[in-house]
């Protein structure tokens, strides 16, 4: 007998309007919760920052307007306005303030934002000059990584202007205990400490912040219960009146007590989810394990016949949707990288308990059917992938994933268990893993991972072996010798893994900057409570009160590397078909080709810099020269044919993705230069750094500070995605792709390796497609790959949506570690997604 | 119905026969059972004008201009480098059932190198099958069935006279191979590439269906949707393309004809 129920579960009505509502209008930023945290911040002047910010979290609590949208059966909105979003000025501002006037005709991630609210928050802005974690982090930071910074050598803007997030609360804690059952547990942890301990300040404080932080919560969903109590009585609707009250029950009675029905958990789940994303603006707040902490309660209303699996769905579904409410707004650059107005929240389906048994069950199947009824973003859907993972399970996701929503992805129990026991986590916590995110595993609960920490350009380091450790006129690297010095591969190599090392060190002294910085500015009194060990070592996650600490950031452009030292190889040093001088000027002229607008322009600044570097006087005349010669090219004639020609023996070469071993293992090797030498490093929280490999959507904005590279990728076009092969060089198919990503070690890239395929529909037609299509992911985890995400949508599609965007709205599609609304990613990410090869056959 | 196995290690120098293939096409699911590699061979007796493969037809190696580059078509390799790439999918058949699929051109041209292959494949544990016209002595395809667990054999037309008009050559041999191959008890699927103005119409598909239910142990037909994928490649070879102006049949209209063909009783289904 089967161990759950896998068959279909109808939408009810309901949801589609839920949706609907929510679509109806341009997202909006609004003031309310950076007015009332400035205020409640005056009022603590000189209290301990722990106290501060928890008194700002229960101010914000009591006062934030709130709002019972149209047919909600869960409650709870950080925005009066559907999809909108708050401000966090206590992580930084300028960006905001800078970007007032263009926020609401950005091409990615577009706000609306009211006179009134630009003025509310400029006011309220005044008081936090000088006091953000952004700038104190920056006054951690040594001269030389300000410099790096500054040269595009890496990036850690994500914890640099926001909050960290990037975490799984113990959901199922606040469901059994609920707040009350915490505050019993910081209370009697208080009644331990002795004043005269050593810890005892930061101590008390922190345990009394925890208090102060969950009474707030409790208020927060009673300030809910009055509310669907008062528009009860106003409510003419018999449905509706009885659906309020029952709303106001459930928010009378949770996240205050343990949840004692579906329906309360899942109230209780969602307001936790609801005011994580309201203490601070960290992304990446995960729920994690929905179908297995959720569970018991399902079970038990279903056995007892207090519910039907239909409302069980529905309940399910609206959570989906509300996932979808929350939003936040950020700066222009790291809305490119983050494009879709996601918030990562990624929630996992099936897999193993801690003693290795598979736990798929009812619910597991019920999350995919609700993203089938949804069919939004959010949440992140995954699901796990191991040995024992049932075929049935496997086939319903293939079906969500036919859709073409780009979920779930896919990820491999057999390599992401021991890569966490290889960073010390238990085997029973890593085998209870899920994902934050993107695509970063972590045990819930016990964890402040620092996941997505920083973007680091592989292929940046490679520019620096060519100009010696220089960048545009300015030594940004070290020296690792002139080219004509290195005289063999191995040399050349070798300055590569230097170069590398070197911009690591440097993006840790970031990272670490920015971590110290958080703790100091912002630790975080809510979240921690609901973090294993915070409340026994009394000390918040941002102060290393976690059981498990890491920091993750993550390489890029793998495909880009193996591909250019294959060429360099084959071309330099074995075949000598051209020297290293004239490769590193054809890399200058990007190989004769011309340029565009910003890219145009940023060229021409290089080039006079490099003249007046040299001592020659440029002034506006040969500026406006260089500018013409860029936009037209920068080699004619027999020059320009040289090139390209270069660039058809470049494109003859082996390519990454084709399953050809040469090429593979310079991937994997080359990947091991940004993951091993990034493991022997700490953070202050005590944890250790290691590496992801992926780009998020970073690729595209990120590549466009990156020239030309010796794989012939042209000067400042997209970066390869993910771990995958570069745009169209994959031209063997699916099998072969995923074979070549195979090859590189995913167990040390613990943070998280991400490997987009894109197929078109015909490809999983009928039962039949359905089970090849499993029969590639099962394929590609037998050979140890992490894990695998599809775009499933035709090239046809994705056109007619660029040219008529109105009649695609909901459009959903794979970016990088999640999904998003296609038309509303930027122009740019759209080309990159369509060019994208499609496996189709 | 898996033929007994040669239990005896292949010797070294079949593996050494060298045959002349023009493709290897990864990740096939339209081609027989689970995830299968295609290894296309070089050369056919028939000149069917909907051919998508026309560099395909002659044996010689020959040069076709696709886009602006000339690109040469056909090369020479011996079955251990055909066996390499294949088995580099070995965990995507393990998983799907699939395996290596031989097609053309005509599979059945180069019985030594062909059989070969088809042999170690599987003594490598793989599910083995080819896709063929059926248009040698039946001596030949003999010496393949112990190396198959599938045979799709291409019936176009019942019609001895119409098929030559259409392919260059008349149908006997191949209904009469047809029907050997059947009571040789080799696991058969019929297949029909459906061409408008050849027999795209019910009766017609309908009498090939009734053919191939006659055929002792064929359960199943195929009824392969014409396309025109193939039109570019006959300018690259500098060839007329006969049929450049034939519409492609609606979905409707293969879903009629499917439901034609399976009033014999045969399991029909359109495409591979």
């Amino acid at each position: 007998m089967k161990k759950y129920y896998d068959g279909e579960i109808q939408k009810s009505p309901r949801i589609q309007g839920l949706v609907d509502d929510l679509y109806e209008k341009m997202p909006e930023i609004e003031a309310d919760r950076a007015v009332l945290l400035t205020r409640s911040y005056m009022e603590t002047e000189g209290e301990p920052v722990i106290t501060r910010r928890a008194k700002a979290f229960r101010t914000i609590c009591e006062e934030l307007p709130i709002i019972i949208r149209r047919n909600e059966l869960i409650v709870g909105s950080n925005s009066k306005s559907p999809r909108s979003c708050q401000v966090f000025p206590e992580y930084s501002f300028e960006w905001l303030e800078a970007e007032f006037d263009t926020v609401e005709t950005r091409s990615a991630d577009p706000f609306y934002i009211s006179e009134e609210t630009k003025k509310s928050l400029h006011e309220v802005f005044q008081y936090w000059k000088g006091k953000t974690t952004s700038e104190l982090a920056t006054s951690y930071m040594a001269p030389e990584t300000l410099l790096a910074m500054e040269h595009n050598i890496f990036t850690p803007g994500n914890y640099f202007y926001n909050g960290i997030g990037h975490l799984t609360v113990q959901y199922e804690k606040i469901l059994a205990v609920g707040y009350k059952g915490i505050i019993a547990e910081a209370e009697a942890e208080l009644a331990c400490c002795r004043v005269s301990d050593g810890d005892y300040a930061k101590k008390s404080h922190f345990l009394n912040a925890v208090i102060i932080s969950c009474q707030a919560a409790i208020t927060f969903a009673r300030r809910y219960a009055e509310l669907a109590l008062k528009e009860a009585e106003n409510c003419r609707d018999e449905q509706r009146k009885s659906e309020l009250l029952g709303i106001a029950m459930n928010c009378a009675r949770v996240p205050e007590h343990g949840a004692e029905s579906f329906w309360e958990a899942c109230q209780s789940f969602w307001l936790v989810q609801m005011l994580l994303q309201t203490e601070s603006s960290g992304h990446s707040i995960s729920p994690g394990r929905f179908d297995q902490y959720m569970y018991p309660y399902y079970k038990a209303d279903l056995d007892a016949g207090k519910i039907t699996r239909e409302f069980a769905q529905e309940l399910m579904d609206c959570i989906w949707v509300k996932l979808n409410d929350l939003n936040k707004v950020r700066d222009a650059g790291s809305a490119e990288g983050f494009a879709g107005y996601s918030l990562f929240q990624n929630l996992i389906a099936g897999g193993q308990d801690e003693d290795g048994n598979d736990v798929t069950n009812d619910l597991s199947f019920m999350c995919i059917e609700a993203s089938m009824h949804v069919m939004l973003p959010a949440p992140s859907l995954s699901v796990r992938v191991w040995n024992r993972t049932p075929d049935e399970f496997l086939i319903k996701a293939a079906i969500l994933t036919r859709t073409g929503i780009g979920l779930p992805a896919y990820y491999n129990d057999e390599v992401i268990i021991p890569a966490l026991v290889n960073r010390g986590v238990t085997l029973q916590d890593a085998r209870t893993y899920n994902i934050i995110g993107c695509v970063e595993p972590q045990k819930a609960g016990k964890t402040d991972g620092w996941h997505d920490a920083a973007f680091f350009n592989m292929c940046r380091p490679l520019e620096l072996v060519f100009g010696n450790g220089m960048d545009q006129g300015v030594q940004v690297g070290i020296r690792t010798g002139e080219i004509q010095e290195l005289d063999t591969f191995e040399k050349f190599y070798n300055a590569y893994k230097k170069q590398t090392e070197y911009c690591i060190g440097l993006m840790v002294n970031a990272d670490n900057a920015i971590d110290v910085a958080h703790a100091e500015r912002c630790p975080l009194p809510f979240q921690s409570c609901m973090v294993d060990d915070c409340i026994k070592r009394g000390k918040s996650l941002q102060e290393g009160g976690a059981v498990y600490n890491f920091t993750g950031p993550q390489g890029f452009g793998i495909a880009n590397m193996a591909d250019s030292l294959v060429a360099i190889q084959r071309l330099v040093y074995d075949e000598k078909r051209l020297t290293l001088a004239e490769l590193k000027k054809a890399l200058e002229d990007n190989f004769g080709r011309g340029m565009e607008g910003g890219m145009a322009e940023k060229i021409t600044a290089r080039i006079a810099g490099d003249i007046a570097a040299a001592g020659k006087p440029v002034g506006e005349k040969e500026v406006s020269d260089i500018y013409r010669m860029v936009v037209a090219g920068l080699a004619a004639g027999p020059e320009k044919e040289k090139y390209e020609k270069l660039l058809e023996t470049i494109e003859a070469l082996p390519k990454y993705g084709n399953d050809i071993p040469e090429v593979d293992a310079f991937a994997r090797d080359v990947a091991y230069s940004y993951t091993r030498p990034l493991e022997k490093f700490k953070n202050p929280r005590g944890g250790q750094y290691q590496a992801g490999l992926y780009p998020v959507s970073a690729n595209v904005p990120l590549g466009a500070q990156t020239g030309a590279t010796p794989d012939g990728r042209l000067a400042y076009t997209p970066i390869a995605d993910g771990v995958g092969p570069a745009s169209g060089r994959d031209v063997k198919g699916p099998t072969a792709a995923a074979n070549s990503v195979a090859c590189l070690d995913h167990f040390i890239a613990s943070n998280g390796t991400l490997f987009n395929q894109k197929f078109h529909p015909s490809a999983l037609a009928g039962m039949k497609g359905l089970q090849n299509f499993t029969s590639l992911i099962r394929g590609f985890f037998d050979q140890k790959g992490m894990h695998m995400q599809f775009n499933v949508v035709s090239r046809e599609t994705l056109l007619d949506a660029q040219a008529h965007p109105e009649n695609y709205k909901s459009l959903v599609v794979r970016v990088a570690g999640y999904s998003a609304l296609f038309t509303s990613l930027s122009r740019s990410l759209q080309d990159d997604i369509i060019s994208r090869t499609t496996q189709g056959f | 119905m898996r033929r007994e196995r040669n239990d005896h290690h292949m010797e070294q120098d079949k593996l050494n026969i060298k045959g002349r293939i023009f493709d290897i096409q990864k990740f096939s699911i339209h081609d027989g059972p689970g995830i299968r590699t295609i290894v296309f061979l070089k050369g056919c007796v028939l000149r069917c004008r909907w051919c998508c493969n026309p560099e395909s037809q002659n044996f010689d190696i020959e040069t076709m201009k696709v886009g602006e580059k000339n690109k040469v078509i056909g090369e020479d390799v011996t079955v251990a480098q055909v066996l390499e790439e294949v088995m580099k999918d070995m965990t995507y058949y393990k998983r799907s059932g699939g395996g290596l699929t031989l097609s053309g051109g005509e599979s059945l041209l180069q019985p030594d190198f062909a059989c070969a292959l088809l042999e170690a494949a599987r003594e490598s544990g793989i599910n083995t099958a080819i896709e063929s016209s059926g248009c040698v002595g039946y001596g030949i395809i003999e010496r393949y069935l112990p190396h198959l667990d599938l045979f799709m054999l291409d019936i176009k037309h019942v019609d001895s006279a119409k098929h030559e008009a259409y392919t260059g050559l008349p149908n006997s041999l191949i209904l009469e191979n047809a029907r050997k191959i059947a009571e040789s008890g080799q696991n058969l699927v019929i297949r029909v590439p459906v061409i408008p103005g050849f027999n795209h119409t019910p009766e017609e598909i309908r009498k090939i269906a009734e053919f191939a239910a006659s055929l002792p142990g064929v359960e199943e037909l195929h009824l392969l949707p014409y396309h025109r994928f193939g039109q570019d490649k006959y300018e690259g070879l500098g060839r007329e393309y006969l049929l450049g102006d034939l519409e492609t049949l609606s979905e409707e209209y293969m879903r009629m004809l499917q439901d034609a063909a399976a009033e014999t009783g045969l399991q029909v289904q359109i495409g591979g």
